[in-house]
Formats: C-alpha cells, sequence, structure tokens
C-alpha cells in the first residue's frame, strides 16, 4: 500500500485532467485559490490552457468560449465568484454549454470568512439562474470524492451539455489527507457526442429519441451558432411559443429523467433502525462517526450521504427512507436541503441539525439531535 | 470570395442606421481577404451590434452584455487558428470595461469593433461611456455630470498594440477593417456612427460633423510603438511549452509499525515563521510510513511571518471521520498567540492528553501531562521549534517513532536541508 498527502482541492484538479479537462481559468479567492495553482502547475506541460481572468466574469466567460470550441473546461470559486458567475451559469445552462463550475464555498453571507467552510451556497446552485432551470450539484466528503465526483461532473456536463457543479467545502478542499488514487476504480470517460458526418448541422437539433442535441466545435467545417437568446434548432432567435416551451421543457427534463443514473451517495442501512441520519459534505464524516458509535451502543440509526444534491434524488431518498419514522437532516448553513426532504417525504418526521459558525458540526452535536427523538 | 451575407437573414436596422454600413464594409473585407464562413468567427456583445452575428453565415457566439471578450479570448487560446471578431456597442463597453482593459494587456489575437453610437440604442437612448455631456439622452440629466471616454486613449494606455478610430462613412471603412484584421495582436477599431432611431432624434450628428469630430482628436490609426510585443497565444505557447512536467505524485509505502494503533489527534500551536504547517505535514508524512491515515487542517493569519499558525492533525488506523480535533492525544504548544488562540480547549482536557511546551508560554490551568522544553538554552531557533517538538514526541515514542520521522523527512527534503533536519532531530534533547 502507498499513500500520498493530497487536499481535496488539488484531488480535484487530478480528477478533472484525468477526465480530459484542458481549459482552466480561475482568479485568486480563498480557499478555491489552490485549485488555480494546481491547474498552473498541471495543466500548461500537458497542452492544455490555464488562465487568470481578470476577474470571476471573465473566468467563466472564457470557459464558455475555451468549451463552445471543443475543449472541456473548468473554473473554481468561492461564495463571493459564486454570484459573479450567475449569469454565465444562466447561459451555460439556457444554450447547453458543458463545465464544471468548483465551489469551494466559505462561511457566508458575501465576503463572510474567507477561511472557514460551509455549505451555504447549496439552494444558491440549484436556484442561482436566471429562469431557474435545474443543474446538477455533486458534493464531495473527502479528498477520494473530490477526485473521484469531478470525473463523474466531467462525465455529465458532456453528456447532458451542462453545467455540472462540485459543491465543496474548505473544510475538504484545504484540508490534507492520505490517498491511494490508483486503487480508486475511475469511470469511462465520456466524450460529447458529435452529429453523422454529411450531414446539414443544426446546433440545438435534438437526434431522434435523444434529450441532447449533438455537439460541433466553433470553427469546425460545418458551421457553429451559439447564442444566449432563447433560440430554436437552428440557434437563432425565436418567438415561437411552441419551440420556445418545448425547448426549455426538454432542458428541465434531461436532467430530472436521468438522475436516478446518478444518483451518488453512500447509505449503511440498519434494521429496526427508526431514524435516518440524512446529510451530504464534509459533515457526512462526521454523521459516518455518529452512526458507528449508535450501533455499537444498540441504538441502531441508518444514514444516508447523498453525493448528488441535484437534481434532487427523490427515488434513491424515498427508497432508503422507507423504513424510517424519522429523518434527521443535518447541513453546514441554517436549513437549505431540509426543505426538499421535507418536500419529498410529507409523512415522516423530519428533524433539523443545522449550524453556521465557521466551525465543523462535532459528532456529539448530531448525536445531541438524534438522540433527542 | 463570395459575400458572407446570410441571404435568409438580411439585415435589419433602423432607416439610416450606421450599424448597416459597418456591415456592408465587414462583409467587404471578408470578401477582400478570401475568408471562408468557417475560418471565421464573429462573437457578438448585446444590443444592435449583438445582432451582427446573425446576418453573417460564419461561427457565431452571441453572449451577455459586456462579456463578449471574455468568451472571444477563451475561443481564441482554444482554436488559435480562427479569425475572431468581437462586436460591440459603446454600451457593452463600459459594462465590459474590465475585460476590455484586459483584453489590451493581453494582446491576444482578436479584432474588435466598437460600433460607436453614443447610447444604448436598443433599449432608448439611455447615456453611455462615450455619451458626450451636453448630449440630451434618454437617462436625463445623469450625463451631464459625467465625462465620455475616449475609446482610443484609454485602450493605448491600457496597452492595446492597434488603435484606430473611424467613421462609419469612410469609404476606406473595409480596408480599415482589413489593417485590423492583419494585425497579429489585439486590434481595436473605435468607429462612429449615427443612430438614428434613438440619438439624433434629440441632437445634432452627421458623418460631416463625425468627421470634424474625429479630425480635431490626436491620431489613431493602427499600431501602437509602445506597446507593440508578441502576440499573447503564441508567447503563452511558446512559455508554456517551457515549463517542466509537474514531478508525480510523491507516494509513500507503508514500511513500519507504528507506536500505538488507536486514533491519535495532535495539535500544534504556534506563530507564523515557526514552520508549523511544514510539521505538520512531516508528521502526516510519518504517520504514512507506518500506513495510517492521516488528516491535517490548518488555521493561520494572512500575514505572512507574523500571527498565529495552527495545524490540527489525525492519524489513525482506520479511516478517518470528523475531522475536527475535540480532545487531542498531543498538543505542541509552541507560542503564546498560538495557545491563546485556542485557549477555549484547555479546560476540557484530562491526563491523558500529554503537552509539550516551549519553555516560557504560559498555559491555561488545565490536567493534561505537560513537558517543558527549553529550545532557547538548546540552541534550537523559532522556525525549527515545530521539527523539534516533532522529535521530541518520536524520543518519547509518542505516536510516531524515530525512524518514521526520519523517513519522512527523506521524502520531503533533499541534501543540506534534509542532514540539517536530520541533525536538529538527532540533537534535541528531552530535558522533561
Amino acid at each position: 500500500m502507498a499513500l500520498s498527502l493530497m487536499e481535496g482541492n488539488e484531488a480535484i484538479v487530478r480528477g478533472a485532467i484525468f477526465a480530459g479537462c484542458r481549459f482552466f481559468a480561475g482568479y485568486p479567492i480563498t480557499p478555491a485559490t489552490t485549485i488555480f495553482n494546481a491547474m498552473l502547475k498541471l495543466l500548461p506541460p500537458l497542452g492544455g490552457v490555464c488562465l487568470q481572468g481578470e476577474d470571476e466574469i471573465a473566468s467563466i466567460g472564457c470557459c464558455l468560449g475555451a468549451s463552445m470550441a471543443g475543449l472541456k473546461a473548468m473554473t473554481a470559486t468561492s461564495g463571493p465568484g459564486i454570484s459573479l458567475y450567475s449569469e454565465n451559469i444562466s447561459f451555460a445552462i439556457g444554450s447547453e454549454i458543458p463545465v464544471v463550475i468548483v465551489d469551494v464555498q466559505r462561511l457566508g453571507p458575501s465576503t463572510g470568512s474567507a477561511t472557514r467552510g460551509a455549505d451555504g451556497d447549496i439552494n444558491f446552485l440549484r436556484w442561482g439562474n436566471s429562469g431557474g432551470l435545474p443543474a446538477v450539484v455533486l458534493a464531495p466528503v473527502d479528498v477520494k470524492d473530490c477526485f473521484l465526483l469531478t470525473i463523474q461532473a466531467f462525465n455529465l456536463a458532456e453528456e447532458l451539455r451542462c453545467p455540472v457543479f462540485i459543491a465543496s467545502n474548505k473544510e475538504i478542499g484545504m484540508t490534507r489527507e492520505s490517498i491511494d488514487i490508483d486503487v480508486i476504480k475511475k469511470p469511462e470517460i465520456i466524450e460529447r457526442a458529435a452529429p453523422p458526418p454529411h450531414e446539414p448541422f443544426l446546433p440545438f437539433s435534438v437526434p431522434s429519441g435523444g434529450q441532447v442535441p449533438h455537439f460541433l466545435p466553433i470553427g469546425d467545417k460545418r458551421l457553429v451558432r451559439q447564442t444566449s437568446s432563447t433560440h430554436g434548432a437552428d440557434g437563432y432567435i425565436t418567438t415561437d411559443p411552441d419551440e420556445i416551451s418545448k425547448t426549455l421543457k426538454r432542458l428541465k427534463t434531461k436532467l430530472l429523467s436521468t438522475v436516478d443514473r446518478y444518483s451518488f451517495h453512500e447509505a449503511h442501512f440498519k434494521e429496526n433502525a427508526d431514524t435516518l441520519l440524512l446529510t451530504y459534505g464534509v459533515t457526512a464524516r462526521a454523521a459516518l462517526d455518529v452512526f458507528k458509535k449508535q450501533n455499537k451502543s444498540g441504538k441502531p440509526i441508518s444514514l444516508l450521504i447523498l453525493k448528488t444534491l441535484w437534481p434532487v434524488p427523490e427515488n434513491l431518498i424515498r427508497e432508503k427512507a422507507a423504513q424510517a419514522k424519522r429523518v434527521v437532516v443535518v447541513e453546514m448553513n441554517l436549513g437549505q436541503y431540509v426543505r426538499e426532504i421535507e418536500r419529498i417525504l410529507p409523512e415522516k418526521k423530519i428533524d433539523f441539525c443545522g449550524q453556521m459558525d465557521g466551525r465543523l458540526i462535532t459528532p456529539s452535536r448530531i448525536s445531541e439531535v438524534v438522540d433527542h427523538a | 470570395m463570395p459575400s458572407l451575407l446570410n441571404t435568409s437573414r438580411p439585415p435589419v436596422f433602423c432607416p439610416g442606421c450606421a450599424h448597416d454600413r459597418i456591415l456592408h464594409a465587414l462583409d467587404k473585407t471578408f470578401q477582400n481577404m478570401g475568408l471562408a464562413g468557417h475560418q471565421t468567427v464573429i462573437v457578438s456583445d448585446i444590443g444592435c451590434s449583438g445582432l451582427f452575428d446573425t446576418f453573417f453565415h460564419t461561427h457565431a457566439l452571441h453572449g451577455l452584455h459586456g462579456r463578449a471578450l471574455t468568451y472571444a479570448t477563451g475561443l481564441k487560446m482554444a482554436r488559435p487558428e480562427l479569425q475572431v471578431i468581437v462586436t460591440m456597442g459603446d454600451g457593452g463597453l463600459g459594462i465590459g470595461g474590465a475585460h476590455l482593459l484586459a483584453a489590451c494587456r493581453r494582446n491576444l489575437d482578436i479584432t474588435l469593433l466598437i460600433l460607436n453610437n453614443f447610447n444604448f440604442g436598443m433599449t432608448g437612448g439611455q447615456f453611455s461611456a462615450t455619451t458626450p455631456a451636453e448630449a440630451q439622452v434618454g437617462s436625463d440629466f445623469l450625463n451631464r455630470m459625467e465625462k465620455p471616454l475616449d475609446i482610443c486613449r484609454v485602450t493605448s494606455s491600457a496597452g492595446a498594440a492597434y488603435v484606430a478610430r473611424s467613421s462609419a462613412y469612410q469609404k476606406d471603412l473595409a480596408q480599415k477593417i482589413e489593417s485590423a484584421f492583419r494585425f497579429d495582436g489585439f486590434a481595436v477599431l473605435d468607429i462612429w456612427g449615427v443612430c438614428p432611431g434613438r440619438y439624433t432624434k434629440r441632437n445634432r450628428l452627421t458623418p460631416q460633423t463625425i468627421d470634424k469630430s474625429l479630425a480635431k482628436l490626436p491620431p489613431a490609426d493602427g499600431p501602437v510603438d509602445a506597446n507593440t510585443r508578441k502576440e499573447y497565444g503564441r508567447h503563452y505557447r511558446e512559455l508554456a511549452a517551457d515549463c517542466k512536467q509537474a514531478a508525480p505524485l510523491l507516494k509513500i509505502e507503508a514500511i513500519f509499525d507504528p507506536p500505538d494503533s488507536v486514533r491519535q489527534e495532535v495539535i500544534l500551536l504556534g506563530n507564523a515563521g515557526q514552520r508549523i504547517i511544514t510539521a505538520g505535514e512531516i508528521l502526516c508524512l510519518a504517520g504514512l510510513t507506518a500506513g495510517l491515515r492521516v488528516t491535517q487542517k490548518n488555521e493561520y493569519n494572512i500575514t505572512v511571518m507574523r500571527g498565529h499558525s495552527i495545524s490540527e492533525i489525525i492519524l489513525s488506523p482506520h479511516e478517518i471521520g470528523y475531522t475536527g480535533i475535540e480532545r487531542p492525544t498531543v498538543i505542541l504548544a509552541l507560542s503564546q498567540e498560538g495557545v491563546d488562540r485556542r485557549v477555549r480547549i484547555f479546560n476540557r482536557l484530562d491526563s491523558d492528553t500529554m503537552i509539550i511546551k516551549g519553555r516560557g508560554i504560559d498555559l491555561p490551568s488545565c490536567n493534561a501531562e505537560i513537558h517543558q522544553v527549553d529550545f532557547k538554552k538548546q540552541g534550537v531557533k523559532a522556525v525549527n521549534r515545530a521539527l523539534a517538538a516533532l522529535a521530541v514526541l518520536a524520543k518519547l515514542n509518542k505516536i510516531i517513532h524515530i525512524e518514521m520521522l526520519q523517513a519522512a523527512l527523506e521524502t520531503k527534503f533533499k541534501g543540506k536541508i534534509l542532514a540539517a533536519a536530520l541533525n536538529l532531530v538527532r540533537e534535541v534533547e528531552i530535558d522533561l
């Protein structure tokens, strides 16, 4: 056995490069800066491009341009930057531009505390786009997840032509941890699907039976149109309500109808457990300690760690919560994802354990809530 | 070469709009240069200039207001062979001011055509960054206090290597656009024209008055000598080609047995400049040499060489869950600032915790087992005290042993630094 010492941010970079990322544009912002640093060290020698944008808007803008030119692209930021990304997130969603966006969350609101962790952007990542269409958000628990989920994020971005977020946290991104990258089972790398050759190309026309348009890069022999305006299959602005409605519904369904395939999670099920502990992100580590302790002490609980947060893996949550009478939702914020759980499981008792003070939620704090039935 | 105009979408501008002239001049440039649609991308901004891409058979990217240069930058870096043209109005210019300055400073081979008609036309004639203070605009009196900017002066001061002004009515506009295209670097062409739909409803501006105004301005007609330099993309690729491949990921084989087989938690409380974070890393590496799982969390000030520096390390034979530390196995107390920062932890401690503290550091009262080391007397400088404290730990066979520490140092350091570190570890005495 040979272990390496690596922080979550570096693991994201290594996952991205493994997935074929060859373009990165970022900007110094704690606690995401070391993603930029590592990209700068690793990408140029591979023939990739790593840019420092003049600001966050430019960083994601450059990524969208590079992605439309055919490169797998990623950017990384934290709360203040993700807010500035918003208009381009909407662009990437509405115009189906593959891109991976890493949010190494820090305590907000606003500039908040640059060096303190939080999971305060979880709803922003889902809802922070004009138009309110869904996005994919994956939440790592540890360094290994940072590596693996980043690969998955690229695969999903390429396959579904959409932005995919990695909702990391200062407490994962800047925490070093032992990892053996070689033993991690890596998924197959997915590339954007090109249209059949020698046929006229319409940039947003969907192949029959599919939900995602074929992709050609700007610069191809066949002309490519990209636009942030409401468009038809030909990439020109349209005002036809039927065509608009069809496209926007497709943007929603292409994610909601496929989430069962990528409902990443870790489930620990115990017979006779009335309580299901449900959490995500770095808090899952404390929850796992609680799960082990409770089961040792003869008060069994079950545990569900969500790694796909959006679209909400509703079927998975319903299935894993079926036996439970009560669900305890733990989040490093004052209550965001718990609303989804309340929506999905109206018949269950939902208890919430949240904290937003820059500190990790301790196992003992979770135990208190679990025990306080 | 044939025209690249999109015959199925004839240009639609208000009657008398300068954009129409610029559009045809651009098409003439495409023809004169023999450019094919697939060799060219028009990145259009928002507003009337944002319609340009739809009127041509070229690649097209139409995005958000003021951001066209950012998309163009990504495109050009990814596809250097493409002719990248940005069309932007004076509105987008003001909105994306930071992007304009950055593009000038970079000198990436993009041509920026600014369709300057002195107002936000599409939204009702509000004032823009180039509207004269005396103009009557859709934003009432708000333009009267603001000084319009001279695009050419701003872009040349920002480092643009090619800057030119033109009237939309000049006969040689197509040649002017071609010169900008042919320039190997970022080329700005500030094209003045009339917006009959909005601006000239209330202001007098004609091709003749434009000529007069242009004649009064300092010349701007091409390469800016002071800003001449390598094109950014080429320069980037040259420099990137010299970048060394990153060192392969450091992997550490487990070759030792650790002194203990339970979870151990260590907090280093010190100061910036004491190499606290490095010592924490070395402790982790030492753990890896015995096959332990490790985590390291750090906390430090924004200042370098001043303020507290804290590192929290967990070592365990099992996977590590929670990465926080509530009841540490060991505290290495190396500076007063570090101790003061975590003063709350001390009253929780019992005799299971061992504290190794430097002489002269005051600890809050607690029940931990305390050992004192007189670093000063042993001649250990502040920068080496964290490592010296690890040596003390290893000599006590607590959490790590001396072979683990030596092996960790050998993976982290080389040459003289390694020799000095090993020497320090050897010489530190436990004056318990």
